[in-house]
């Protein structure tokens, strides 16, 4: 039982890496590029839930209706002021330049909110939870963050095949010069594309300073848990993502049962299975 | 020519250290259909990235309804109603055939095209609308290409090598097609290395070669050996 159990969380786990992921796997099926500060920016966005709830005094829950539009606008920005500038034939200014940016993020958080570890509190939801046969129990607020990663990737799903943003990323993805025949200006369009990979940052990050303790340094960490979700899900499959968040979390939930210290390096172990078994992951993208 | 739609002033163009065009100026009047002729590497693609903004230039250098567009990015200047059908047709891979088409209707320019007239042109577009864009033959694919520009309502409407790589039957019937395309008061440039095909329905030729204009003059007026003598420069 205690086996069924810690699948059951793993699952459950696998939803937030899958939100740590689909922003990062979003952005490099539109630009190509890999936003190496991808995860200092899932703790950014803890943080500035936690000033938010302590400024207002809400629930961490309310205070995504200010983080996600927050880091949102804050994606827009950076795209156009910086990042649109590093893209071209080379990828190594985008790699360095985001680098540089994990850099500045953990150091200016370091320096606002010191290094000691913080934890947010929604309420009474954190301990309610759902008793199912067989002496199973699932927490309400884990469950709510699974339920909310997948409504997350479907509606980017939804976005990318089914809407006219999501044509416009596909086609500027596809041909820059053509799409901008087409009138889209892609320096635009990568500033919608990184201003929704940092909206799914937002919900990533309150969900994170709700489920466990942070601190400025644990951005990078995070970011690895997203790239081996994209990996092992297959890049370009944003179904497949959640596949790999889930198997991500289910491993290391069975590590960590079979020796506490086992938890990260059974996720990594069945990341590198994965890779060698097949390199481009479970579901790659068909074409 | 004061009541040029499009016109070039002088247009040059650069990449890097290398100098593509010479002081090229033509000029499209309202409704004409305008060949522009010439072997590989003399101008011409350069010329069409030129004009769409793909490549940006002193604002005079490219107007067109009395706009200085020269500097202007790609999107802006189709906003102002110019389309290309680029040469190797180009579609997005990763979109439909009606995603093709509708992604080149989508800046919202009235006008007569829209997805049933297209449809009605290239019937089997119709048939296969839900296909992946790069699934279809060459044809099709330049049916795509054509239906995405007509799209966008334009007012000039720019043809970079269409026969290219495909056989003669549907050069032919994609030929037979334009006349009924261009003919709804839209002004077209077609880039051509066929000189018989853009004789056969162009007004006027431009001839390039490395970079300048070596012959111009109508259709009709101009001899093979002064095509051949501005064609090859011999």
């Amino acid at each position: 039982m205690e086996w069924i159990n810690a699948i059951v969380q793993g699952v459950l786990l696998g939803g937030l890496y899958a939100l740590f992921a689909a922003g990062l796997s979003l952005i490099f099926g539109v630009m190509r590029l890999v936003n190496i500060a991808h995860g200092d920016f899932i703790v950014l966005a803890a943080f500035l839930a936690l000033t938010t709830t302590s400024a207002l005094g809400v629930s961490p829950l309310l205070a995504l209706l200010i983080v996600v539009p927050v880091m949102a606008l804050l994606g827009y920005v950076l795209q156009r002021g910086i990042l649109n500038q590093t893209l071209g034939d080379d990828i190594l200014p985008p790699l360095l330049v985001t680098f540089g940016l994990s850099v500045i993020i953990q150091n200016g958080l370091l320096e606002i909110y010191s290094a000691d570890p913080q934890k947010m509190n929604a309420g009474a939801i954190e301990t309610a939870s759902l008793a199912l046969p067989g002496d199973l129990n699932i927490g309400v607020l884990p469950l709510l963050m699974f339920l909310v990663a997948v409504a997350v990737i479907a509606a980017l799903q939804w976005v990318f095949y089914r809407s006219a943003l999501g044509r416009a990323f596909r086609a500027v993805s596809d041909k820059q010069d053509i799409a901008q025949l087409m009138g889209l200006n892609k320096a635009h369009v990568f500033g919608l594309a990184m201003a929704l990979s940092l909206a799914v940052v937002g919900i990533a990050g309150v969900f994170l300073g709700i489920r466990t303790s942070f601190d400025p340094s644990i951005g990078p960490g995070r970011l690895i848990f997203g790239f081996e979700a994209v990996i092992i899900g297959g890049l370009g499959n944003l179904w497949g993502t959640l596949i790999g968040g889930i198997i991500l979390g289910v491993s290391q939930n069975i590590g960590a049962q079979i020796n506490p210290g086992w938890q990260l390096l059974a996720g990594h172990i069945a990341f590198l299975i994965v890779l060698a078994v097949k390199p481009r992951g479970l579901f790659p993208r068909i074409d | 020519m004061p009541d040029a739609l499009l016109a070039t002033n002088a247009l040059t163009a650069h990449y890097g250290d290398f100098q593509a065009l010479f002081d090229v100026g033509i000029s499209v009047q309202p409704g004409e259909v305008v060949a522009i002729i010439g072997a590989n590497g003399a101008g011409k693609t350069t010329l069409m990235r030129s004009i769409t903004g793909l490549l940006t230039n002193q604002p005079g250098m490219v107007t067109f309804n009395g706009a200085q567009i020269g500097a202007l990015r790609a999107d802006q200047v189709a906003k102002t109603g110019i389309a290309m059908v680029p040469e190797g047709r180009q579609l997005f891979q990763s979109l439909s055939v009606e995603e093709n088409l509708v992604i080149g209707g989508q800046m919202g320019r009235k006008g007569a095209w829209d997805l049933d007239k297209v449809y009605a042109l290239f019937p089997v577009l119709k048939e296969r609308r839900l296909v992946q864009a790069t699934a279809l033959s060459g044809g099709q694919q330049q049916m795509v290409a054509i239906g995405r520009a007509l799209m966008s309502n334009p007012e000039l409407i720019l043809f970079d090598e269409i026969s290219l790589g495909l056989a003669p039957i549907i050069i032919k019937s994609i030929y037979d097609a334009l006349p009924g395309i261009i003919g709804e008061g839209m002004s077209a440039v077609i880039v051509e290395q066929d000189i018989a095909k853009a004789l056969s329905v162009a007004g006027r030729v431009y001839c390039m070669q490395e970079g300048r204009i070596s012959l111009e003059g109508r259709s009709n007026e101009l001899t093979r050996e002064q095509i051949s003598a501005a064609y090859f420069g011999v």
